[in-house]
């Protein structure tokens, strides 16, 4: 009963200007040791809110995380997040990017010779050595994407929470973080929650997918256990016959939302306000300054 | 094959640069066509306008003589130049004579009092204009100076908090167009009254037009810092949340860093204020420094005044830009982000 990750009958409400908005309501979910599981739905169901409380970067209204059976209350770095915007420090190098979380994670249990030795490792990790000295504005997409990557694996979290890490890539370069995610999983075998959009990101990494119910009060509406054989090779897959199963099994059970989410488009409105709400009060607070000017 | 202009497309208006590629390139080489554009093009941009100056101001006929031309300006920025010089010498002969005359009195054996009393005259000739830009450059660096070290502080801590920033914007917005001159009065009543000591650091004329411009430059600056610092992005935040880095930390790391180009514009903006407030300032209060030499100049109304005159709005306008320059490459020195277009 006591597994590594249990989310328990999670339910989240927003108030908003047009009374209070149920996004999330009785997400359940267990995760085990070094599962690596998907997160999948239609756009504004909620799945960012998901990992957002599992992060502890919102609270809950109703239920609760627990991890190892300690009761997640607020952000810290065992659930090191990787955010689809790659989010590093503009005014710092990669290597810095990735020392700063070093520093702060083992400022006590390591030496600096060591703090050194463990940001290279996981820069090497990430294929990213050749670009220590560089500004994340001077390296690729898919390259800021393995500096966040590198800094969230640095931080050995015990869980590895990934917002659409690839989402804003092109997809030549997502296939090959696909694979190097693949093998650093092979490596590390870390526990991880990924959000994706794409179904077949969904299929090949995974040991379990998780897809969505439409919001509002969107939960999970079914789970579909990967069974391949890993290491997983996505050219040889591309013609198994479980593979494609598991493939149209997600295909399937994302149209069947999609259409059935059609009637309650005034719904769906409230929800997508309901998931930018944040975004949305920043920039009304920035745009209050702005005016101020 | 004419040189693709960077404006061509964006500002349409092709003839003239279609004319200024006519110009600039075509027979020549690249790089003595990029050279004619940033040398030649303002080079002629400024006959031209020496130009039109030169035969509008002939035009012009005032009270104290016609309008002064360029020839007529250079002439007396040389003269300003020339008795620079001589009231230096002067200076220096004066203090010659003291040393001589000092020497004797020690000799004769004075007492020490009086000898002490001739060691501290000064020589009090007239300041000179040379002098006078010095003047207003350290008044408005001082003013400026003291003005950033307050509004910086201030603006990160209404940045960070929206409670504080809700306390302070009326104030700020109320306070912000007030002119210099609506300031500096009261500045000078509180002065005089605050400001008593036997032995002085500064004069009193110098603190009126520094702490003015002071009350000018805070605006720009707490304002455009709270900006930068409430405009971090929350993705940046929301890493300091998960690393849970602490306060001190995440303002030294995150939220300072990312105001950084805000905070130069304020400064920036502050400073060109400053700078135009100063002049305003000095002319109205009759304090040292080149506001007071144009005062001067014109109530002193003599047939090379407003030749003076322009030498000195011309000089303005070149430290002020200067000014600017100066902040522009700190600036460069001091972001992160090379590049953001500073202009």
């Amino acid at each position: 009963m006591n597994s590594y990750l249990n989310i328990d009958h999670v339910g989240i409400t927003f108030p908003t200007d047009n009374g209070p908005l149920n996004v999330l309501d009785n997400v359940n979910l267990k995760v085990e040791q070094g599962e690596f599981i998907s997160l999948i739905g239609h756009s504004g169901c909620g799945k960012s809110t998901v990992l957002n409380i599992v992060a502890g970067l919102l609270q809950a209204t109703e239920g609760g995380v627990l991890l190892e059976n300690r009761e997640v209350r607020e952000p810290g770095p065992d659930r090191a997040v990787v955010f689809q915007n790659h989010s590093l420090l503009p005014w710092l190098s990669v290597y810095d990017n990735v020392r700063l979380a070093v520093d702060q994670v083992f400022k006590r249990t390591k030496s600096k010779a060591e703090r050194d030795e463990w940001t290279r490792h996981n820069l090497e990790l990430v294929h990213m050595s050749h670009a220590l000295d560089r500004k994340p504005d001077e390296i690729s997409g898919g390259m800021k994407q393995r500096v966040g990557i590198a800094r969230a694996l640095a931080m050995e979290p015990k869980v590895l929470l990934m917002d659409e890490p690839f989402g804003a890539l092109d997809s030549l370069t997502r296939t090959h973080m696909q694979d190097s995610l693949m093998e650093i999983q092979a490596e590390l075998n870390n526990t991880v929650i990924m959000i994706t959009h794409d179904v077949d990101e969904a299929v090949l990494l995974s040991d379990r997918i998780i897809m969505m119910t439409n919001g509002p009060s969107a939960s999970i509406g079914e789970i579909l256990q990967v069974e391949l054989e890993r290491p997983r090779d996505r050219l040889s897959l591309a013609e198994d016959r479980d593979y494609n199963h598991y493939r149209a099994e997600v295909v399937r059970f994302l149209h069947e939302r999609h259409v059935g989410k059609r009637p309650q488009t005034a719904a769906e409105t409230a929800t997508d306000a309901g998931a930018g709400q944040d975004e949305t009060q920043g920039a009304q607070e920035k745009q209050g300054l702005r005016l101020a000017v | 094959m004419s040189i693709a202009i960077r404006s061509h497309k964006t500002f349409e208006i092709t003839w003239l640069e279609n004319a200024i590629g006519f110009l600039a390139s075509d027979r020549l080489t690249k790089t003595t066509g990029k050279l004619a554009r940033n040398v030649l093009v303002p080079f002629t941009a400024i006959l031209v306008f020496l130009l039109l100056w030169a035969a509008g101001a002939q035009q012009v006929q005032t009270s104290l003589g016609v309008l002064p031309g360029p020839a007529k300006v250079w002439e007396q920025t040389k003269a300003l130049y020339d008795e620079h010089v001589a009231e230096r010498d002067k200076a220096a002969a004066f203090y010659e004579r003291m040393d001589k005359r000092v020497e004797k009195a020690i000799a004769a054996g004075k007492p020490a009092e009086k000898i002490e009393r001739m060691k501290s005259r000064s020589y009090t000739g007239k300041e000179t204009f040379i002098d006078q830009i010095f003047t207003s450059l350290w008044t408005v660096m001082t003013g400026f100076v003291i003005a950033s070290l307050i509004a910086i502080p201030v603006g990160i801590v209404i940045g960070m908090s929206q409670t504080l920033y809700q306390a302070f914007n009326p104030i700020i917005q109320v306070f912000k167009p007030v002119s210099p001159l609506a300031w500096l009065p009261l500045v000078t009543m509180v002065v005089s009254a605050v400001y008593v000591s036997d032995d002085p650091w500064f004069s009193k004329s110098f603190l009126n037009s520094a702490i003015t411009v002071t009350l000018c430059c805070l605006w720009p600056t707490i304002i455009n810092t709270a900006v930068g610092v409430s405009g971090v992005s929350k993705d940046l935040i929301n890493v300091s949340r998960v690393l849970k880095l602490s306060w001190f930390t995440k303002t030294l790391k995150i939220v300072l860093p990312s105001a950084i180009p805000m905070m130069f514009t304020g400064l920036r903006l502050s400073l060109g204020i400053g700078w135009m407030v100063l002049i305003a300032a000095e002319m109205l209060a009759q304090n040292p420094g080149l506001g007071k030499f144009v005062w001067d100049e014109f109530q002193n109304g003599s047939s090379n005044s407003l030749a003076r005159i322009m030498v000195a709005v011309i000089a303005i306008g070149f430290i002020g830009f200067l000014l600017d320059r100066g902040m522009l490459a700190l600036q460069r020195t001091v972001s992160w982000d090379k590049s953001a277009v500073l202009r």
